[in-house]
């Protein structure tokens, strides 16, 4: 089935139209050399009920954290979705839409984009957002670029308790331009403030901090907050948004632009995509920030309506004087977390943090008591931690994986001096009974 | 009746959400983090789910969309998006598992992404494919970057990308971003690229030359095989914008007409939905000397046992990583359906009947508008609404006024270098039927330029809101609900 609604008749009356006898003379263009002289080597096409059929047989080669209990965090996260969430984005309505050109018949996406920002903008405390990036690793990327742009200065600074993939992209992202990117060891899990004032200087353009961090520390973004400031850097924080629930947000930490990763609000884990990243600056940044931005305004009847504002910003004028080249945003991830957040609201979300926090910590704990096992680093954690291990973890996450747990991350594929570590992560979908079987599996280990 | 925002729907106490309670041993929250760390109050809405849900169904029906009528969007292949590949990707095997899984338990996405970078590698012609870009433009910086390195390894000294005047406009920015200067080629009268300005600009200093084929204007560079050589003569790499593909499949490859980097947009040519700006997937394909550079990981089929795959890190001359994890794989599910349901044959009839849809519209309206290259179009083509500028009708004008037959506007406004441009692709979704009632709206709205151009310059008359005042927007810049702002 290729969708294609002609019959023969209709394809030869349109011929006719058109005044030629064959399709292939509409064709004449292509030369005869370019021209593919024999059939596409493909599977032959398949009937709508074979299809589902093995396409769910190979869905079913892979385990779900439906089939399993996972402990797997670094960047995407296995929170509960409201009904409600799909089935808003199954509306046609929404999802068969594209961008919004006309905005007069595609208020229904302006407005909610809309929203999105404001909700982001309340959640993170932050005075403006665009409608999103592609997911936390482009967003951070971004972020560093507009910081060069706003400073002139070419270094960045980021400390190795930042997610690893995200500094990947960060070194992609810039590999054309004339920058630095400083990475620093972190001490103890948290980036050292008195490291930070030292590698500060008048070359520094932002400093990216992650908070909670990477191993699910909190950071000392109070004192590092000051020396960034003082030198003329901008401050760039990559916040968990689902920890923004109980934890300070970066408008309050005075961050100049914050970011994230937006799975966690509304959107499945998707085998990492698609995801969202949020991003939020000062109002004084606006005019240099990425992507996409919806405003308010109204019609010539004065009756409210959004469109897409400074558009002039970035492809559609100045082409060549373009910072950033992202030219659409990932909106109906955007949308789900917009409804997720009308959803759980103001109690709702909190509620989700505080259930994150106590039951990771629950967990710690338990760990923390079994033969063996440390936990890594002795200081304040949201809803992931790292604990050091008494046999490989890799071993650990293979035995436990006969028993369905995906029992974290094994750290000794970053280079970070942590390879007898897994990093664990809970959330709310977690039981204290699904904790407690963990635990008796890590006790029986040999 | 306007829709109120979120916000305005809250009311203290209202809940619309139901989470567990706690069931572990709570302990007291100032024992587990410091007072300093916490946040005192977040403003977020309360509201209850019925009023959630029924806020955004009434905004949805707000939008126009492709499953309620036609959206000829030129270059942007507003196909019908199928509903089996929507449901198949929500199964739980692909949608709830987590990107850094053992290998062991994700067999079934690794075997889907690997079989569908060898469906792409086959569609264009190329020999390595990369998935990992998000959209569009990501896969043109990911292709540039590419270029870059390639540059690099041979210790060339390159700064300039040529892209003609009718390029898509992420063009230039991902030559920007990706630290090159972008440089113009001008189009001959013909709309093709005007290949003696090509050869003339084509130095030891250009890194890459960007196609986009068909290009813009929905004609196809018949100088390929010319343009090719003049590239390749300097050592610079031939890059091909793929947001055109869907007028050739099993017609012509990218690679065989001499392409080194192409992107595919899989949100335009296979069928995977818009989703109002996004997820899309933009792949890239490259040609044998560029797979080096590729972003890691790349999914590859383990060669000492039968049908194992694993994410592939080594790759020592990588540009490194694109986005966090792998690619939008949500969307990747989807456009592997589409090839599989279409196949070969299906595939080849889509392009052709894509062509076939945009010759039947640009011959139905040729007498209406001013049509500035008469020869046979590809899958799009380009009127111009010059004739009714005399009239005082914008192309703006006749835009908004189809709006009132309920049908979305072309791409109005580009290619740059025809004035009052009316870029129309309609697809290959399109019955003649439906291609008829758009052509009966355009004609009637050409007779109104002329009989009655005030009907036409004040539209749109009956949608949800009337034309915006977009200087207010940029100047106000609310761009955020507060509780000091209406």
């Amino acid at each position: 089935m290729d969708y294609v609604p002609h019959t023969s008749k209709d394809k030869e009356r349109m011929l006719e139209k058109i005044g030629v006898e064959s399709l292939e003379k509409l064709l004449g263009s292509i030369p005869e050399k370019m021209r593919l002289k024999r059939d596409l080597n493909l599977p032959s096409p398949i009937s709508e009920l074979e299809l589902k059929e093995h396409l769910k047989k190979l869905s079913q080669k892979n385990k779900s954290s439906d089939q399993m209990v996972t402990f797997l965090g670094g960047g995407a996260y296995d929170h509960f979705i409201p009904s409600v969430v799909e089935h808003i984005l199954s509306r046609p309505e929404f999802y068969t839409a594209y961008t919004p050109y006309q905005a007069e018949v595609s208020q229904g996406t302006l407005q909610s984009i809309y929203e999105y920002q404001s909700l982001v903008c309340e959640l993170t405390g932050m005075e403006v957002s665009n409608a999103s990036m592609y997911d936390a690793g482009s967003a951070v990327a971004e972020a560093a670029i507009l910081a060069f742009s706003r400073t002139g200065r070419k270094e960045v600074l980021v400390f190795d308790s930042t997610n690893p993939f995200y500094l990947d992209v960060l070194r992609t992202y810039t590999r054309g331009m004339d920058i630095k990117i400083d990475l620093r060891k972190s001490q103890k899990g948290i980036a050292d403030p008195a490291d930070l004032k030292n590698a500060l200087s008048e070359k520094t353009a932002g400093v990216i901090i992650q908070n909670p961090n990477f191993f699910g520390l909190l950071e000392k973004v109070e004192e590092i907050e000051p020396l960034v400031h003082s030198s003329g850097a901008l401050l760039i924080l990559v916040c968990d948004p689902i920890s923004l629930g109980i934890l300070k947000p970066p408008g309050e930490y005075k961050a100049d632009i914050a970011v994230g990763e937006g799975q966690s609000l509304g959107n499945r884990q998707n085998f990492g995509g698609p995801f969202l990243g949020y991003f939020t600056a000062k109002k004084e940044l606006i005019r240099r920030m990425p992507g996409r931005i919806i405003g308010a305004t109204q019609d010539h009847q004065g009756k409210r309506g959004f469109v897409m504002i400074l558009q002039t910003r970035e492809q559609h004028i100045r082409r060549e004087r373009a910072t950033s080249n992202i030219c659409t945003n990932q909106a109906l991830c955007a949308l789900a977390a917009c409804i997720y957040l009308s959803l759980l609201g103001k109690t709702g979300l909190k509620k989700v943090a505080e259930l994150c926090l106590q039951k990771s910590h629950y967990l710690a704990d338990r760990i923390r008591q079994t033969e063996g096992f440390k936990i890594k680093f002795d200081h304040p954690f949201f809803k992931e931690f790292v604990v050091q291990t008494p046999l490989p973890p890799q071993k650990i996450i293979e035995t436990l994986l006969e028993k369905e747990i995906l029992a974290g991350i094994a750290l000794s594929q970053f280079k970070l001096g942590l390879d007898d570590c897994l990093l664990i992560s809970v959330t709310e979908k977690r039981t204290k009974k699904q904790m407690d079987t963990f635990v008796e599996e890590l006790r029986k280990l040999k | 009746m306007i829709e109120k925002l979120i916000f305005e729907l809250s009311n203290p106490g209202r809940i619309g959400f139901s989470l567990p309670e706690i069931d572990v041993p709570q302990k007291k929250l100032s024992d587990i983090l410091p007072q300093e760390k916490l946040r005192e109050n977040q403003n977020l809405p309360q509201i209850s789910e019925v009023d959630v849900v029924r806020h955004f169904t009434r905004l949805s029906v707000l939008n126009h969309h492709v499953d309620k009528r036609f959206y000829p969007l030129g270059s942007c292949t507003m196909k019908y998006n199928p509903k089996l590949n929507e449901e198949v990707s929500r199964f739980s095997g692909f949608s709830d598992i987590h990107p850094l899984q053992p290998e062991g338990t994700v067999q079934g996405a690794l075997k889907l992404m690997y079989e569908l970078s060898e469906y792409l590698k086959e569609i264009g012609g190329v020999d390595a494919v990369t998935l990992q870009p998000s959209a569009g433009a990501q896969g043109e910086l990911t292709g540039l970057l590419i270029a870059s390195a390639y540059h690099q390894k041979k210790n060339h000294r390159r700064s300039k990308v040529l892209i003609p005047d009718s390029a898509h406009g992420t063009n230039p920015a991902s030559v920007v971003t990706a630290g090159y200067s972008p440089v113009q080629v001008k189009s001959d009268e013909k709309g093709l690229v005007d290949v003696e300005e090509l050869k003339k600009l084509t130095d030891q200093d250009v890194a890459a030359v960007m196609l986009t084929n068909p290009n813009t204007l929905g004609l196809f560079e018949s100088q390929i095989e010319k343009i090719e050589k003049i590239v390749h003569d300097v050592d610079a790499l031939l890059y091909m914008d793929g947001a055109n593909l869907n007028a050739l499949m099993g017609i012509a490859r990218p690679g065989d007409m001499g392409f080194d980097i192409v992107h595919f947009n899989l949100h335009k040519t296979f069928s995977t939905p818009h989703g109002g700006g996004g997820p899309g997937s933009g792949p890239l394909g490259v040609k044998k000397h560029l797979a080096p550079f590729l972003p890691v990981p790349l999914v590859e089929k383990k060669k000492d046992q039968k049908e194992s795959y694993f994410l592939n890190y080594g790759l020592p001359d990588s540009i490194g990583k694109m986005l966090t994890f792998y690619g939008n794989f949500g969307v990747m599910v989807k456009a592997y359906a589409y090839i599989r349901s279409c196949g070969a044959s299906g595939l080849k009839n889509v392009s052709e009947s894509a062509v076939l849809n945009a010759n039947y519209l640009m011959a139905s309206l040729g007498d209406y508008f001013d049509l500035p290259y008469k020869s046979f179009c590809m899958h799009e083509f380009v009127l111009s609404g010059t004739k009714q500028k005399k009239r005082g009708v914008k192309t703006l004008d006749i835009a908004k006024r189809l709006l009132d037959f309920g049908l979305h506007p072309p791409t109005i406004y580009f290619p740059l270098i025809v004035p009052e441009a009316l870029m129309i692709e309609p697809t290959e979704s399109e019955s003649r039927e439906s291609l008829d009632e758009f052509v009966s709206c355009m004609i009637k709205i050409a007779k109104e330029a002329e009989e009655n151009p005030e009907i036409v310059k004040s539209a749109p008359h009956n949608t949800p809101v009337l034309r915006l005042d977009e200087v207010k927007a940029s100047r106000e810049l609310n761009v955020r609900w507060s509780k000091n702002v209406k």
